[in-house]
């Protein structure tokens, strides 16, 4: 079997700015789900990590059963909940962006929650008694003393799950959402040239975890040397 | 609100998933599930066993196989690769070799590659840590009673490390078994992929993805007990060393 390596050098403005990025008639794109699924993704994860630390059980219970429901289930499984579903219950079809990116921050939410709950957790115990002791409320405790020293702690884990979730947002290809994957299946059903598409696709999505990994290699390096200065 | 109105207005038939043909269905995909999960974690704990190795050997270019190996197929989605294996790969075959593998379940071959070499990557860094969290005198002692690296590797190192790295092995294993519900997208008939069939064939999608779900969490939840009922009896007295959770 030849290979036809044109295939990527007549379709690579399509895959990346359409597929990588979003720009294009489809809307859609990896990034531009991935991005706000990262940060809405975390917003929510702090919320539930906290409520699984809280000493009042109706808080406390309900975090802990989000965490372990979404734990439990495939992430396909909770894009279908949200695609079929949603019409049924509210009698219209959202985009396929918006079904994506609700399922993915409520997924998400629960991975990382688990690791703010460890984060805070390896944050020392004196350092709550000393923050209460000089007369900050429970808020003020967690905002000022409390989070930034566990975000310190969670960088290596937050990231690596931030890769799972840049990852994972191939998976919006399967209700039809035009990403990296969709575009290049796109391609490759027209050309029939499959093998091309996906290792460049590969390649790609390769590309961008690697260095996101890269950098936070960099990072964990640059924080234990300040944390060293503080010590 | 919404919510409230659908729960008040909507007509549950749970008798759905207990007729015929829809428990039938729902029973094959269970078994379709657990065969494909079962069939690629034995293969992705032996590339995890044998690459996981490779990275901690004492000679380079052994250890960067090793890596490219690992670093190239965790990093990229199971899905890309599951397409590659399935419709990419079978490119480079014959003719003849493409026809035979149609005829033979090509979806369930390219799905069992698919997740075992990428499960085979992330589990080789599970068990790369279990490895490197032994001291490095338990090989030293075990190569000075006369065993070769490879042979001090076999009989001591790997079942030590085995022992250590059952809790992140575990919850890899259940990272694999959620991910054989991506099968799905190539044709073979798992769990979710006949969840999907009877939602489309009752139109009973709240019934049908309630099944789904809770099979799949019955799954993981009965799994994770078990594994910590194994963790318990395979525990190695005065150690109390902890591997951490696998990296992407």
């Amino acid at each position: 079997m030849s290979f036809d390596w044109g295939v990527i050098v007549n379709n690579w403005q399509f895959v990346i700015f359409q597929g990588l990025l979003g720009f294009g008639a489809f809307g859609g794109g990896t990034l531009r789900l991935a991005i706000p699924a990262i940060v809405l993704g975390f917003m929510l994860g702090v919320i539930i990590g906290m409520g699984r630390l809280a000493r009042r059980p109706w808080v406390h219970y309900p975090a802990a059963i989000y965490i372990e429901f979404f734990r439990g289930v495939p992430l396909v499984m909770v894009i279908f909940w949200f695609w079929f579903l949603i019409p049924q219950i509210t009698g219209q079809r959202l985009p396929e962006y918006t079904v994506a990116l609700t399922a993915f921050v409520m997924f998400e939410a629960a991975y990382l929650g688990e690791i703010v709950r460890a984060g805070i957790q390896a944050v020392s115990r004196g350092q709550i008694d000393a923050a209460v002791s000089t007369g900050l409320s429970h808020f003020q405790m967690m905002r000022h003393v409390i989070l930034p020293q566990a975000i310190r702690n969670m960088i290596p884990a937050l990231v690596t799950q931030f890769i799972v979730l840049f990852k994972d947002t191939s998976l919006a290809s399967i209700i039809g959402m035009m990403d990296l994957t969709k575009a290049a299946a796109t391609v490759s059903q027209r050309e029939i040239r499959p093998f091309e598409m996906y290792l460049f696709i590969a390649v790609v999505y390769w590309i961008c975890t690697y260095s996101m990994s890269a950098l936070s290699r960099r990072l964990e390096a640059r924080l234990a040397g300040a944390a060293g200065t503080v010590a | 609100m919404a919510l409230l109105i659908f729960a008040l207005q909507y007509d549950f038939r749970w008798g759905v998933l207990v007729e015929a043909p829809y428990a039938s269905w729902l029973l094959q995909g269970i078994q379709n599930t657990l065969i494909l999960t079962s069939l690629a974690w034995l293969i992705a704990i032996f590339l995890g066993i044998l690459f996981g190795a490779m990275r901690t050997a004492p000679v380079r270019p052994v250890r960067w196989a090793g890596a490219a190996y690992v670093e190239f197929f965790r990093n990229v989605p199971l899905l890309v690769w599951l397409f590659f294996w399935y419709f990419g790969a079978p490119q480079i075959l014959p003719l003849s070799a493409q026809e035979w593998l149609n005829r033979h379940g090509a979806e369930f071959w390219s799905a069992v590659v698919g997740l075992s070499v990428y499960h085979g990557a992330r589990m080789s860094e599970v068990i790369r840590a279990g490895i490197q969290s032994i001291p490095k005198t338990q090989l030293e002692a075990a190569v000075s009673t006369g065993l070769s690296v490879v042979e001090a590797y076999r009989s001591v190192i790997i079942p030590i490390a085995l022992r250590l790295i059952i809790p992140p092995a575990t919850n890899e294993s259940l990272n694999l078994l959620k991910n054989s519900s991506l099968a799905l997208t190539i044709g073979v008939a798992e769990l979710t992929f006949m969840t999907r069939q009877i939602e489309s064939y009752s139109a009973r999608a709240f019934e049908a993805f309630t099944a789904g779900t809770v099979i799949y969490l019955i799954l993981c939840l009965g799994i994770a007990a078990v594994m910590g009922q194994v963790e318990r009896y395979c525990r190695i007295p005065g150690l109390i060393a902890r591997v951490g959770r696998a990296e992407h």
